[in-house]
């Protein structure tokens, strides 16, 4: 009750508008007849301007300060770190849609075949969303692109954590079946692997992750993969049991 | 590093002359794998359909098939899944920051009250070359001229998005990341700022408590001074000298976790405590004991990294077989000492996941798989959000793998009771209770919220409600609820944060779905949830995703707020339709509440009043579980007390109506008879 006949008063009110607040607060102040002090305090508040206070706390127990109306919202520091981790992020995943892309011709595995498409699915729209990011802060973009053919430079192409190297990625391709659902399966285990180490690397260095769409992508792709490495685990194991029986 | 960099540039350069081609592989792709996974037909058709944004393309389509940044296609329908409907008008709503076509059903918007400048980027940056630049790269080129300002100054920025609400009185509580705004709702049509709080560190989730506010920090530009500099990054290293650190990661000033303000002056807030966590907090639940009036306990849900033991004593992000003390796998309590709250503090970390047979910490299993037979895969390791009903001495927490359910009576150690899990389910985000505590609905986050989850091929239980009957403690599933229209390609959308609307006799919650907009649904039959009331605008923009839309819808003390990341504040009332009558919205508005934190459920209470009898008598006649002559004769009987003023005559001839209703009750289903007991309640004793 003391809520209502407090702030309505303290609310923006234009002049014509301010007969029918005045009617208004008049009738809960008489309604709550007990709010006294309260009241009293809205009806010197009426005269004062309703503009709208900008104010930064200070650390607890100290004192907020006031900032100027002009104030605007201001990022924290570019970091490299970040721009790095997106840029080598985008490589990485690259692989990974790779990797999902020779499900459908390599296995008949149907969990295998589900779980691939949630993790092309996944990494595919992280992709775009790394490249939003670089672009909107005038960064290059690198990207691996499926099936490009980067064999010249492959000597000197320096691979992010747990991507599979050029034998390993050859090797995949020409498995099958249960030879391929094995490759593939400690290949993305691998390859998640690193990027765990990725992330880890991101939040280890100064002023890093502090842009808050890096946080959350790298926050959220920590959580979806390490998540796929425990049902690719389990899937692993599985598999074990099946062929000892 | 060097080496990295070249590689990389010299694939950016790769990419320029490609950017054609990758498109055409992306565009092939999801093509190719249709025929395996046996999706229809019909489905390339609905996918060019499903084009809103093409409204406002005027480059043609040729061009946007050029643009790297176009979002990624919607993959084919797996088999046996059906999409949502592209028929549906709000499929077709053109875009625009603040000029976006609108359609609502059953609700009617009433204001939108944009972002604080203090909480946008300066102006000035809009004309940055690198502004320009970006567009240019973003494939707008030349036509950000004809771009609003707006919109060029809100591309990823995350950093600025409103979140969560809390209320209190007639004020409203914003969370954003990089702060909260204070708004007075005295008038819900003509809202006003009264304070902008600025204080980053994301994702600034709130909670309000008598003159206490509480704020959720996770991210590690957090300050324990609210400042907005963050900590300084590492400076670009010397030729030789690259691997080398040279700056610490840990900071002592850093803040993570859970702050505390005084609001008592609404004005000048301040912070009075600022609790550090391991994990941070990217939610918390206010939870009251009823046997404890000296305090308050906030639940802390940390899903981002384990800081360093350099910066926070004691935290671990080790697996926990290798340290048993590890932050992983367990939530945070604080203790709140209501009338001092600078000693709040952690109390206790209780192990919600722990297998009760073995003592193993991550005791419960994600149900990732879908096959039978063998081990689970063990993952769960946080909790994302929780909501408590202390009424009844529950709560149930959707935890990344998990939906659970606890026993809170001692809230500073809460049991797990039971655990479910879903093969539909990526995520476990959210979760609320009917009011008689008989359902809960959970959410499911897939793809984190930043990501198109509801275009025609997205299957309709992903990301979607998953309704369970709660009997004995034990959840059983119902069935799902995800926003019936499909949504472009550029509008972000998923399940995400709603509240009951106190309706009589029903069960029915308001829910926000990012740029799906907001979704009201009936779910009294579990089995089969329906939408009551709809509202939603066109994306932000045609042709990239930018983050945007309804983070929370609540009902409030008659008024339905959202909290939308890019725009502002919107504020929403019902309007009557054949799903809804206008006695069952007035009942509602007669439920009225101090303080309102959507995940510290509240039990709702109807008053004796005849406006809730007359809801109760629309929904008999709209089920006919009563015949329209004993409905006519209620209703005559209701308004002649009414007009007669309550007269003794006439409220003893209500009274002398109840009998027979309870006698029709006991013939009726559970649901009717609940209505009919109640109507003959209010019968019994009326007030106007």
């Amino acid at each position: 009750m003391i809520f209502s006949a407090r702030s309505r008063a303290a609310r923006r009110v234009t002049p014509a508008a301010r007969n029918r607040l005045l009617i208004r607060v008049g009738a809960a102040a008489a309604f709550f007849y007990s709010c006294g002090f309260f009241c009293s305090a809205a009806w010197s508040q009426q005269t004062e301007p309703a503009t709208p206070v900008v104010v930064q706390p200070g650390a607890p127990g100290k004192p907020s300060k006031t900032l100027p109306p002009s104030t605007r919202a201001k990022l924290p520091p570019r970091s490299q770190a970040d721009v790095e981790f997106m840029q080598g992020m985008i490589m990485h995943h690259a692989q990974a849609v790779e990797m999902t892309a020779l499900i459908a011709s390599h296995t008949e595995n149907k969990e295998l075949r589900s779980l691939g498409a949630r993790i092309r699915s996944s990494q595919s729209d992280e992709i775009k969303l790394m490249q939003r990011w670089l672009a909107a802060r005038g960064e290059r973009i690198s990207v691996e692109m499926p099936g490009m053919d980067m064999s010249s430079h492959t000597s000197d192409r320096q691979l992010m954590p747990g991507m599979l190297t050029p034998e390993q990625m050859d090797a995949l391709r020409k498995a099958q079946d249960a030879e391929f659902d094995h490759l593939f399966l400690t290949g993305m285990i691998q390859h998640h692997d690193g990027a765990l180490i990725m992330v880890k690397g991101l939040f280890d260095t100064a002023g890093a992750g502090q842009d808050a769409d890096v946080f959350n992508f790298a926050t959220d792709a920590d959580n979806t993969q390490r998540a796929e490495i425990r049902i690719m685990q389990n899937m692993l194991e599985k598999k074990l049991l099946e062929e000892k029986r | 590093m060097n080496q990295v960099s070249s590689v990389a540039f010299r694939v950016a350069v790769a990419a320029m002359f490609l950017c054609s081609g990758v498109s055409r592989i992306a565009a092939q792709e999801p093509a190719a794998a249709a025929p395996t996974q046996g999706a229809p037909k019909q489905d390339s058709s609905k996918q060019d359909a499903a084009k809103p944004g093409a409204t406002k393309n005027e480059k043609g389509d040729e061009d946007e098939n050029e643009n790297p940044f176009a979002p990624q296609p919607a993959q084919p329908l797996p088999a046996g899944m059906t999409g949502s409907d592209v028929s549906d008008p709000r499929f077709k709503l053109t875009s625009g920051m603040y000029d976006a076509a609108e359609t609502s059903m059953g609700m009617k918007h009433l204001q939108l009250v944009k972002k604080p400048d203090a909480f946008q980027l300066g102006s000035a940056d809009a004309d940055d070359p690198k502004v320009q630049k970006m567009l240019g790269q973003l494939g707008i080129g030349g036509g950000a001229a004809k771009m609003p300002k707006p919109l060029q100054l809100v591309i990823a920025q995350l950093a600025f998005a409103n979140s969560d609400l809390a209320f209190q009185g007639n004020h409203l509580f914003q969370g954003n990341f990089y702060g909260v705004n204070i708004y007075d709702i005295s008038n819900p049509a003509n809202m006003t700022l009264l304070t902008s709080m600025v204080c980053p560190g994301g994702q600034g989730d709130v909670s309000v408590y008598k003159n206490l506010l509480f704020m959720s920090v996770e991210m590690p530009n957090g300050r324990l001074d609210c400042g907005v500099q963050g900590f300084p990054p590492e400076p670009p290293p010397a030729a030789g000298h690259e691997k080398e650190r040279r700056l610490l990661a840990a900071q002592k000033d850093r803040f993570r976790g859970v702050r505390i303000f005084d609001i008592s002056d609404i004005k000048n807030p301040k912070q009075v405590a600022a609790v550090q966590t391991c994990r941070g907090s990217h939610t918390h639940t206010l939870v009251q004991d009823p046997n404890d009036k000296e305090n308050v306990y906030i639940y802390v849900s940390g899903t981002s990294f384990v800081r360093q033991t350099e910066e926070l004593a004691g935290c671990s992000g080790e697996k926990p077989d290798k340290d048993p003390n590890t932050a992983l796998f367990r939530i945070d309590v604080i203790k709140v000492p209501v009338a001092a709250p600078q000693d709040a503090k952690v109390v206790s970390s209780p192990r919600l996941f722990i297998d009760p047979r073995t003592g193993a910490l991550n005791g419960l299993n994600n149900g990732g798989t879908h096959g039978k037979g063998g081990e689970k895969p063990q993952d769960t390791n946080q909790c994302h959000d929780i909501t408590v009903y202390s009424a009844i001495g529950l709560a149930a927490g959707a935890c990344s793998g998990n939906g659970i359910v606890l026993d809170i009576k001692d809230p500073v150690h809460p049991k797990r009771l039971d655990a479910v899990n879903d093969p539909n389910y990526s995520y476990w985000h959210s979760a609320s209770f009917s009011n008689d505590g008989s359902k809960v609905v959970f959410t499911d986050e897939w793809g984190g919220g930043l990501g198109a989850r509801c275009r025609p091929n997205d299957p309709n239980k992903w990301g979607a409600d998953a309704i369970f009957s709660l009997k004995e403690n034990k959840l059983s599933f119902a069935n799902y609820y995800k926003l019936p229209a499909a949504q472009a390609d550029t509008a972000n959308c998923v399940a995400h944060n709603g509240s009951l609307i106190p309706v009589p006799g029903r069960d029915i919650e308001v829910q926000a779905w990012y740029q799906g907009g907001v979704s009201v649904v009936d779910f009294t039959d579990a089995a089969h949830p329906f939408e009551i009331a709809y509202f939603d605008r066109g994306p932000i923009d045609p042709k990239i995703l930018v983050l945007g839309g309804e983070w929370s819808a609540y009902w409030y003390n008659g008024s339905i707020y959202g909290s939308e990341i890019a725009r502002g504040l919107d504020v929403f009332e019902l309007i009557p339709s054949k799903f809804l009558t206008q006695n069952e919205i007035d009942a509602a508005k007669t439920v009225r509440v101090p303080e309102l934190n959507v995940q510290n459920q509240q039990k709702i209470a109807w008053p004796a009043q005849l406006i809730v009898a007359k809801a109760y008598l629309d929904q008999l006649e709209r089920s006919q579980a009563l015949p329209a002559n004993r409905i006519a004769e209620l209703r005559k009987a209701i308004q002649s007390a009414e007009s007669s003023h309550m007269s003794k005559g006439k409220v003893k001839k209500l009274e002398s109506m109840a009998p027979s209703l309870e006698k029709s009750a006991a013939a009726s289903s559970p649901a009717e008879a609940a209505r009919l007991h109640a109507l003959a309640d209010i019968l019994k004793h009326p007030s106007a």
